[in-house]
């Protein structure tokens, strides 16, 4: 009895959220879009976000690259360093990190100021001033994620890369410019492309789910505690999900 | 219309699952009326007047607003209807990110163009906060306001764009005896000066006897009585005596 209520409960949740997501690309093709509001968005969500984003990817190309050289070199095969960093960072680890702190810095601050918005009545004192809350607050964050979240990706594959170049230099040398022959010798389109397209995914996907969970806010304070934890719990494993089945496409397109 | 009720709420019922908040309720508010409707806390009072601007659906009845039956007007129309309904809410709903300039600026958003804005915008939110007292505070965020000026702007923002109705959810809940006052004579104020009809939610019987003409007690989701103040205040029914001792 419990379980069904569970998967009706899931099941509802699900259906809402298609719902929200079907109203987003209604409104989104509506005349008089948001714009100021829109490049508001932008800037909180990428600019704001590239310290956090930066520093990350530095040191996740350091420690990547430290991790992974005692391995190579029992193997004879630390030359391959660069190539392997470079292609893990950008086929995999930078998109995926990058979401998962956005899912955790942008996520959640979308739950939570949406989610106060909604319980303070703000929502409601918009809908009532005949100002469509769900274009102002839902459409310009929704896209300003998606939009931004690739361009954070990019920025992190690049500060990444310079983290890489530090950490290969720690134990060996490797000057500047071999360093980067072998990453772009190692890199092509098919590995930027795919990683760069399911980032688009990612950022809609967080942004959709901050949006969904700030709007339906519920029961006060704790409410908005918990529109902001759920945003990011659900839109980290989307992420996951998301990247999941962008492996299984690029796979089957043969672009691995 | 013209000599008509702006607001007609005819037969209106509306349930939260087993809770039956309004039963048949009927009301009409007359062009230039101050209406309070009295009622204990979680009797409906609140949920009536957002079924009013349909933010909450209601389950049958019908409610006209000006002429209109506001269940069957799209999104734009119904857009259309709200800017000449103001909403003053129990929390005042203040945009805390914004300023008062653009609290009150925000409104004017869907019913002026960028040029209207540009020209006019200056000039009446500053006539909105002079109305309430509170020219001064045009910069200040709502967050360095006390709870009576959040009050005040909020009435502001709700003047900014003229409404014909405005419904006020508790005006003077959460403020003390004083404040609760002034903010009852600026309800009659500016009902005066615009010649506006306003329906107050209320459970505050001094800022009933301030502002209303007249007064719907709502008891079991129905209007249990309907009259003038002093008349109500005089009767012997010892369910309308609650109210008043």
């Amino acid at each position: 009895m419990a379980q069904d209520r569970t998967y009706t409960k899931f099941l509802n949740e699900l259906g809402d959220t298609t719902r929200f997501t079907l109203r987003f690309f209604r409104e989104l093709f509506k005349r008089n879009q948001e714009l100021e509001e829109f490049f508001r968005q932008c800037y909180w969500i990428g600019y704001k976000s590239l310290p956090l984003v930066g520093i990350t990817a530095l040191i996740m190309g350091l420690v990547l690259t430290i991790q992974s050289r005692p391995t190579l070199v029992e193997f004879g095969a630390q030359s391959l360093l660069p190539a392997m960093v470079s292609v893990s960072l950008v086929r995999e680890i930078s998109p995926v990190i990058t979401a998962l702190i956005c899912a955790g810095k942008i996520g959640s601050g979308i739950g939570a100021e949406l989610g106060s918005m909604r319980v303070t009545e703000q929502i409601d004192a918009m809908d009532v001033s005949g100002t469509n809350p769900f274009k102002y607050l839902v459409v310009t964050r929704v896209l300003a994620t998606t939009i931004m979240l690739p361009v954070l990706s990019n920025l992190s594959n690049a500060i990444g890369l310079y983290g890489a170049y530090l950490g290969v230099n720690i134990r060996g040398t490797v000057s500047w410019h071999l360093y980067w022959t072998q990453v772009f010798n190692a890199l092509s389109f098919g590995d930027v492309i795919p990683s760069l397209i399911k980032t688009f995914f990612f950022g809609f996907a967080i942004g959709i789910i901050g949006c969904y969970k700030g709007y339906h806010s519920s029961k006060g304070t704790e409410g908005v505690g918990r529109s902001a934890n759920s945003a990011v719990v659900v839109a980290s494993l989307l992420v996951f999900i998301i990247d999941l089945i962008a492996v299984q496409v690029t796979d089957l397109l043969g672009l691995t | 219309m013209k000599n008509g009720p702006v607001i007609d709420v005819h037969n209106v019922h509306k349930s939260f699952g087993e809770n039956h908040v309004l039963r048949d309720f009927s009301m009409t508010l007359a062009p230039g009326e101050n209406l309070a409707i009295l009622g204990k806390s979680g009797s409906g009072k609140s949920v009536l007047i957002k079924c009013i601007v349909r933010l909450i659906p209601f389950d049958h009845g019908t409610i006209e607003v000006l002429g209109e039956d506001v269940n069957v007007l799209d999104l734009d129309a119904l857009d259309v209807l709200r800017a000449r309904v103001g909403f003053l809410f129990q929390s005042n709903a203040l945009y805390d990110s914004m300023t008062v300039r653009e609290n009150l600026e925000f409104s004017l958003r869907r019913h002026w163009n960028a040029d209207q804005r540009k020209k006019g915008a200056e000039a009446v939110v500053l006539e909105a906060l002079t109305d309430v007292g509170l020219p001064h505070t045009v910069n200040m965020m709502p967050v360095e306001l006390s709870g009576g000026m959040r009050k005040r702007i909020a009435l502001a923002r709700t003047l900014i764009l003229r409404p014909s109705i405005i419904l006020y959810d508790e005006p003077t809940t959460g403020l003390d005896p004083i404040t609760s006052r002034e903010i009852s004579h600026l309800i009659v104020n500016v009902q005066q000066k615009y010649n506006t009809a306003s329906v107050i939610i209320s459970h505050d019987i001094n800022c009933i006897n301030i502002t209303s003409n007249r007064v719907v007690i709502l008891i079991d989701g129905t209007g249990y009585a309907n009259d003038t103040y002093a008349n109500l205040r005089n009767s012997n029914d010892p369910r309308i005596k609650d109210f008043f001792d």
